[in-house]
């Protein structure tokens, strides 16, 4: 009788069955797909897939819920919070996310953004920056940085004519809707427990029904960067987390 | 056609807090709005309400494009949900509604027209027809638009709005003007608890083990999915074509059809009777639904002898679709007033005799022949 590998082998690591057997279609080496696992895996770990509703974004990550294995609705672009709000009103009592990248979150739906935060709606709000528009051809983004060269900004970002990166989980953070608001990345393990426990903590504040958590995770786009994989983590790294450092940005009190 | 149980005694209301107090009455679990003239009382009433219905949302967003969305994600989310507004607002809205009927929600958004275009006025009009009734947003896509012509119909048509939108799976559209809104009128409201809600399987409320998730979208890139999408909305669209109501007051015998919705159609309705009493045979075709458009029954009347005057506030929206209607067969004339006039029974009686003589001068002749 011949041996299949399970006979002998012990699995330690595998796919969670919050995620779908669909194949992403991100870029080689983009970080959506690491965001869409972590917070599926924290789902799964918590048990609370059947009582999580998702809402994606307009952006490269607009097919999350063709990944994301819960009940999920596809917002127009920039109002993904608006629709959660509507979500999170009449079903209190479930676990409600939005997941957008920094162009629908920080340029479109700004005002819904802001707002969202300011009801203090008991919501976790994961926003993917990667300071470019990627889905549509890697564009400039409210978050790209000054002198970054874009398509729409070939000659590098002149914060005098173009505005400045905005830094808008710092800004959402002064309102007291906010609750727990923080920057993570996803380039290396270490980075990746950090936002599990981060996201971990925003769905046990939301069943407290504290408010709004904001989770920002700086993140790359090999292909709108026109870098190879490892070379955009490194240049994240140089030019990204000095303009927008990761840590804690507003804690609340019993956490502290 | 479900009849509608109403209240035994009647109160007299404005045309916005009797549609306020129907949605309520209706069922209503959510309501996302924001302020604008001449609509802001439904808003105002709800919020006065709360305390009384605490099963009810009622938020102010922040914007009109925040409350469509939050009223796509409350639909979505399997609830009776309703937003309100006024033109400009209604413009701000329409790529959310693009949005919902793409997706198949249901819900009652209530526009209570202003003269525009651009801020306007806030005096009365219906210069929002073609958004309401072809589209208005991107996409091939419609609307049931019901056209109410007194407060009654402003309580009524909410549960109308539910009853259709949530059979259909799309958006239904009050569309209102804003002298419904304010005017004061005796109402025999809707009974509360009469309208049953269909099930929402499809809803997003969280999967259970025993079925796939559900995930509500619009965006299908591969075009031949599109198309099939597409396909299945207008099939939707020709279903919907059997909830067709028209109002026809002295048509038998009429030479002469008005032809005019809401307000107008009220106006309308006074110039028949001052136009019987001079002896012409004017009769009123009021269509209710706009969308489905009642191209039939206009087109039943049309005929060598017969005439249409076509009367809206606004430059001449809806008399396209009577001239489609009528397909060449009888003159169609149009009686406009813009930017929040209302047109007079006198200014409407003057285009009604005019063609009364040419009428006469035609039947002559052709009588010499
Ligand atoms: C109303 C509207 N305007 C513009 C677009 C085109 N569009 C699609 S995605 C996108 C930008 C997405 O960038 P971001 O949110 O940063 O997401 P990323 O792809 O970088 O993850 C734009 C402008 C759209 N779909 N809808
Ligand atoms: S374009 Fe950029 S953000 Fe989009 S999938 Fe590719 S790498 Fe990721
Ligand atoms: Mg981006």
């Amino acid at each position: 009788m011949s041996m299949t590998i399970s006979d002998n082998m012990e699995t330690v690591y595998q796919k969670p069955a919050t995620l779908t057997e669909t194949p992403m279609h991100y870029c080689p080496g983009c970080g959506h797909g690491v965001v869409h696992r972590v917070l599926m895996e924290v789902i799964e770990e918590m048990g609370i897939a059947e009582q999580t509703i998702g809402v994606a974004p307009v952006g490269c990550s607009v097919f999350a819920y063709h990944y994301m294995n819960v009940d999920m609705q596809a917002a127009p672009h920039g109002r993904a919070s608006a629709v959660a709000t509507g979500v999170r009103r009449v079903l209190p009592e479930k676990y409600v996310y939005s997941y957008q990248g920094d162009g629908d979150l920080a340029a479109i739906g700004t005002g819904e953004t802001i707002h969202t935060v300011n009801r203090g709606e008991n919501i976790l709000m994961v926003f993917v920056n990667n300071g470019i528009y990627g889905m549509t051809g890697g564009q400039m983004a409210p978050t790209s940085l000054c002198g970054m060269v874009t398509s729409t900004s070939p000659y590098g970002r002149d914060e005098h004519v173009m505005g400045h990166p905005l830094k808008i989980t710092e800004m959402i953070a002064q309102l007291p809707g906010a609750y727990y608001v923080a920057r993570h990345a996803v380039h290396t393990p270490t980075a990746v427990r950090k936002l599990k426990k981060a996201f971990k903590t925003s769905f046990e504040m939301q069943k407290q029904k504290k408010g709004t958590c904001f989770i920002e995770v700086v993140s790359n786009c090999p292909s709108g960067w026109k870098m190879t994989p490892v070379e955009a983590n490194d240049w994240m790294e140089k030019n990204m987390f000095p303009y927008y450092p990761l840590g804690d940005i507003k804690v609340p009190a019993t956490m502290k | 056609m479900s009849e509608i149980q109403h209240d035994e005694t009647p109160k007299l209301m404005k045309g916005n807090e009797a549609l306020a107090e129907a949605s309520l009455r209706a069922g209503l679990q959510a309501y996302f709005g924001y302020p604008i003239t001449p609509q802001s009382e439904i808003l105002e009433y709800l919020a006065e309400k709360a305390p009384e219905h605490t099963e009810v949302v009622v938020l102010q967003a922040e914007s009109e494009i925040a409350a469509i969305n939050m009223v796509y994600g409350a639909s979505g989310a399997g609830a009776r949900v309703m937003t309100t507004s006024s033109s400009p607002g209604i413009s701000l809205m329409q790529e959310g509604i693009s949005y919902m009927a793409a997706s198949e929600l249901p819900c009652v958004i209530a526009n209570v027209q202003r003269g525009g275009p651009g801020l306007g006025t806030i005096q009365p009009a219906q210069g929002d027809y073609f958004q309401a009734t072809k589209g208005g947003g991107h996409g091939d896509y419609h609307m049931i638009v019901l056209a109410p012509s007194s407060v009654q119909e402003m309580a009524d048509f909410v549960f109308d709005g539910f009853r259709l939108a949530e059979e259909y799976r799309m958006p239904a559209m009050i569309l209102a003007d804003g002298a419904l809104g304010q005017m004061m009128e005796k109402v025999y409201l809707p009974k509360a608890g009469t309208l049953p809600k269909k099930e929402t399987p499809w809803a997003t409320v969280g999967k259970t083990a025993s079925r796939e998730r559900n995930y509500i979208t619009s965006l299908h890139i591969e075009s031949e999915k599109m198309e099939t999408v597409n396909l299945h909305l207008q099939d939707t669209y020709r279903k919907l074509k059997q909830e067709v109501r028209c109002e026809l007051t002295n048509t038998a015998d009429a030479d002469i059809f008005l032809v005019a919705f809401g307000l107008s159609a009220r106006i309308c309705n006074k110039v028949m009777d001052i136009a019987r009493a001079k002896g012409i045979n004017v009769g009123v075709i009021r269509p209710i639904t706009l969308y489905p458009f009642p191209y039939d029954i206009i087109a039943s009347f049309a005929g060598p002898a017969k005439m249409f005057l076509t009367v809206e506030m606004n430059a001449g929206q809806m008399v396209e679709d009577v001239r489609l209607a009528v397909n060449g067969k009888s003159p169609v004339y149009f009686k406009g007033r813009m930017g929040g006039m209302i047109p007079t029974p006198e200014e409407i009686m003057l285009e009604v005799e005019a063609m009364s003589e040419k009428q006469q001068n035609l039947n002559q002749s052709a009588g010499y022949l």
